[in-house]
């Protein structure tokens, strides 16, 4: 992967699927070149040899030829179902996180990046992850589209406002690399970036147990459904709850009112927040206000992590993934065993 | 004056043409000609090139240097969205389509003029109007939205004067779908007799179907710009998250009918380079029906692309994987294209004249411009490259060095019947090299740009990418040479440049057939079309041995 710096004016590949994105690029540039060279070739050689001898000459009409189209019909056309085929199969690597990854929640906002790690360190355009861990960013945007670029990582998502993205990738080799919002979004579109730096696991743990941490997003959440957006004197309380069970349904089957069932993932959690009538669930009335305007994003996203940690046996796709141990103080809740999922890979 | 009296055929004498039948401003502001018409979109379109020249100057000078140092990024915002705006919708969209094809159509088939004359005129005004809002807008402020006015920033976020050139964008669509339209019904109805359908020029062929993408696609882009305004009036959630609405709609509404005009811009492109190459090789076009047919497919196929905008948006990877697809099936015809024109020159009588220049000019540059799209339609790799100076370098190569030059190639080519003088030869081979020059030293190194990183729409970037920029922006410097120097010689010609006579090429076209330029009435008398189109021998009735001897007393 670090075998391509040699080659001039081509970026630095530093993610597990980096090689795979530049090998696609140099299979297309051949097959340009491959389909280039003939036709120019031809165009000069035509334009030589043909060269008009007499003014207004009548050359011989030629009206086409059946064989030669349906060839150079079919050559591009298998040639480019090549060309798909690679796209596809990189593309499911670069858009498919792997259960295993340790989730960061990333906030898009005119004009930075706001990162909160699982045990609550906060960063502003910069992102600091561990060499050779698989890395989930769940993403947001609190106001326009934005997008989340690190060219050496070869890889991109947009932010989209009102719902989540996900964006993985495996950094292969330490250091700084920049980090662009690629979609326009106003004034200090190019001044929104900064840098990801990939770290030894050892310099890692050094940086968050450094970097003092705040609340965990478990803890953030919990305080928000406790105490300070009352979730809890609807949601707990027993059999005789007014409001549906949340323990144990992330990523599950939820059946609604009207016999359709949905998977209990980050996403309608966060609709079932914003937009409480649109899906309810079978058995309840539809009584829970709306929070939309009440909560920020980062709000939203401590009360997925939350809900999350209340169900320690959703499948493995769910398990949240936080990094280090020693920096994770939370206990206060049922989470999840954490770092088990780092070493587990 | 009736077209009889006025027209006597052959060289010099002095008659009336479309030019000189009535001199007064009203004369022109109220006519039906669709010539006068053509003219009167040329010098617009014109000044809206112009203008849209000079902001991209005004980019080229910003990125020369890593900050943003020249404007403040408020402003820069600004100089790359009018730029955009300018030239995709008052410019690329119009140029061929509304002169080229509005002069030549009726007489490439041998009619009076445009079925429906007095629409043709009511579209010109249209444009016009919508043109003069959205210079309007950019005089009130400007709009920093970029030319896909993306939601959510552009309905509750941007500053700016949005609505207005949204207006002006939605009125001008208008324009469109009339010339479409009329096309199309000229094309049906207007033939003269023995001009059977498969005896049509391929510029015919072109606008044939660009018109139908102008007709179903432009109502899509009205809706959803009306779809806009209703949000942004009433607060109704349509696109916008906060109250209720979807802002990924938003860009399946405006690819939708964007992708398609991508294909409004190269279609009539495709059509000018295949009577010029046909015309300086002398030969008819090597499979002729195939490039007409692959022009309705690319038409046809160009509606199901859309989502290929959207790769990296969110949207679930089985869409991508269809739209990477269907992208991949719309190059096959494309590709057809290239080998057929190749091929054409094959045993030719190949001469290089100005217009030819640019036609093999724009064969190279669309043949880059081509293969690079293969790069953007594969899915793994586009997402790496979309949204870099990748995607500006592949589209300033399909619709500059594709539709750019070959509307100069046609203006140069044709420019003997519009006006009846020939430019100067020297410097229009002279103008070609340096537009060839100077475009592939502007736009090759963003693709390097782009693979580096440098996102598109940065006033400032890492200095790392300084040395492409450089490059960049002296290659845009001879691209602006390239380009202004025509407008000298052209005009200068119109005063000092020699008489053309009818048909310098000799081509058996109708368009030849009448006199430069030609009367209001297109012909003396009906013309009926008894060769098929690019039958350049004696078959044609012209008097080939007469036009070489005139043409060694003039050497
Ligand atoms: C026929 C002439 C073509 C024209 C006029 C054209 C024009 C354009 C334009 C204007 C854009 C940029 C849109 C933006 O602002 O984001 C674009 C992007 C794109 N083009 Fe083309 N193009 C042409 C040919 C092709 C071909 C042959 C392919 C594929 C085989 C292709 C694939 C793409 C893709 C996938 C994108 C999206 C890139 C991205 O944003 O990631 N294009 N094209
Ligand atoms: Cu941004």
């Amino acid at each position: 992967m670090q075998s391509t710096t040699w080659i001039p004016f081509f970026p630095e590949a530093a993610s597990s699927f980096a090689w795979q994105v530049d090998l696609l690029y140099f299979y297309l540039i051949a097959v340009s070149v491959a389909f280039s060279i003939p036709i120019v070739v031809a165009i000069f050689f035509f334009a030589i040899r043909y060269r008009e001898v007499e003014k207004f000459a009548t050359p011989d009409e030629m009206h086409g030829s059946m064989v030669l189209e349906t060839v150079w019909s079919i050559i591009p056309f298998v040639v480019s179902m090549t060309i798909f085929l690679g796209g596809a199969i990189v593309y499911f690597n670069q858009y498919e996180p792997p259960d295993d990854a340790m989730e960061i929640f990333v906030v898009g906002k005119q004009w930075m990046w706001k990162v909160q790690h699982q045990t609550g360190q906060r960063e502003i355009n910069e992102l600091h992850v561990p060499v050779g861990k698989k890395i989930k960013l769940t993403m947001t945007t609190e106001d326009v589209l934005h997008d989340f670029f690190v060219p050496a990582f070869r890889t991109k998502i947009d932010a989209v406002p009102g719902r989540y993205t996900y964006l993985w990738f495996e950094p292969t080799v330490t250091g700084k690399f920049h980090l662009f919002c690629a979609e326009y979004c106003g004034l200090n579109h190019s001044g929104m970036g900064g840098s990801v730096y990939v770290m030894e696991q050892r310099d890692f743990d050094n940086w968050l147990s450094g970097n003092v941490a705040g609340q965990t997003p478990v803890e953030q959440g919990k305080d928000l459904f406790m105490n300070k957006l009352g979730c809890a004197s609807c949601h707990t309380g027993g059999p005789a709850q007014r409001g549906a069970k949340l323990e144990g349904i992330f990523n599950h089957e939820v059946k609604l009112v009207g016999g359709q069932t949905v998977t209990a993932d980050d996403q309608y959690i966060r609709n079932s927040i914003l937009n409480p009538t649109s899906q309810i669930v079978d058995g309840f009335q539809p009584i829970m206000p709306t929070f939309k305007g009440q909560v920020t994003e980062e709000q939203l996203n401590a009360l997925v992590a939350y809900i999350k940690s209340l169900s320690p046996n959703a499948p493995a796709a769910s398990a949240p993934a936080a990094p280090a141990a020693g920096a994770n103080t939370d206990s206060a809740n049922k989470a999840p065993a954490r770092s088990a999922a780092n070493s587990s890979k | 004056m009736s077209a009889e009296e006025t027209i006597t055929s052959g060289y010099g004498g002095t008659k009336l043409n479309y030019l000189t039948n009535g001199t007064t401003l009203k004369s022109w502001l109220l006519t039906k000609d669709h010539k006068r018409i053509a003219i009167m979109y040329l010098i617009t379109v014109s000044l809206f090139f112009m203008m849209g020249g000079l902001y991209a100057a005004a980019i080229r000078l910003e990125l020369l240097t890593p900050n943003s140092d020249l404007f403040q990024t408020a402003t820069y915002n600004k100089v790359f969205t009018q730029h955009g705006v300018l030239m995709i919708f008052f410019f690329l969209l119009p140029a061929i389509p509304a002169v080229l094809g509005n002069f030549l159509l009726p007489l490439m088939i041998g009619a009076k003029d445009l079925a429906l004359p007095r629409i043709n005129l009511l579209s010109l005004y249209i444009y016009w109007i919508g043109g003069v809002l959205a210079l309007w807008a950019l005089m009130q402020g400007g709009v920093d939205t970029g030319w896909t006015f993306y939601t959510p920033y552009s309905t509750t976020f941007s500053n700016s004067y949005v609505m207005l050139v949204g207006l002006g964008v939605f009125i001008n669509g208008f324009s469109s779908i009339l010339t479409g339209l009329n096309f199309i019904v000229t094309i049906h109805t207007m033939r003269a007799p023995g001009m059977t359908w498969f005896r049509l020029p391929l510029f015919v062929w072109a606008h044939y179907a660009v018109s139908l993408v102008m007709i179903l696609g432009t109502p899509v882009v009205a809706i959803t710009i009306l779809l806009l305004a209703i949000e942004r009036v009433a607060h109704v959630g349509i696109f916008d998250p906060a109250i209720g609405g979807d802002p990924i709609l938003f860009q399946h509404l405006f690819w939708f009918y964007s992708h398609p005009a991508v294909y409004i811009m190269i279609l009539p492109g495709m059509g000018v380079v295949s009577e010029l190459i046909s015309n300086f090789a002398r030969k008819k076009i090597f499979g002729y029906e195939f490039i007409a047919f692959s022009s309705i497919a690319i038409a046809v196929f160009g509606f199901l692309v859309w989502g290929h905008h959207m790769f990296v948006s969110g949207q679930s990877i089985y869409a991508s994987l269809v739209f990477s697809f269907l992208t991949m099936v719309v190059a096959v015809p494309s590709a057809i294209k290239m080998f057929n024109w190749t091929a054409t020159l094959y045993k030719g009588s190949i001469s290089f004249d100005t217009p030819m220049l640019y036609a093999i000019g724009f064969m190279g540059l669309f043949l880059i411009g081509g293969l690079t799209g293969l790069f953007l339609g594969s899915i793994g790799l586009t997402v790496h490259l979309t949204d870099t100076y990748f995607v500006v370098a592949h589209f300033h190569y399909v619709m500059v060095g594709g539709q750019v030059i070959a509307y100069l190639g046609g203006i140069h080519y044709w420019w003997p019947k519009m006006t009846g003088r020939m430019y100067s030869e020297f410097w229009g081979k002279i103008s070609a090299m340096l537009v060839f020059v100077g475009f592939n030293l502007t736009f090759f190194p963003q693709f390097i740009l782009g693979y580096l990183g440098m996102p598109r729409r940065y006033a400032a970037y890492p200095p790392e990418f300084q040395v492409l920029n450089i490059f960049s922006t002296a290659g845009a410097s001879v691209l602006g040479i390239g380009l202004l120097l025509p407008v000298v010689y052209l005009v200068h010609s119109l005063f000092f440049g020699k008489k053309a006579g009818d048909n310098p090429w000799m081509h058996p076209g109708l368009e030849w057939r009448t006199s430069s330029p030609p009367p209001t009435e297109n012909f003396e008398k009906m013309p009926v079309v008894t060769w098929d189109a690019y039958e350049f021998g004696e078959g044609s009735g012209m008097d080939l041995e007469g036009a070489r001897q005139r043409e060694a007393l003039q050497a």
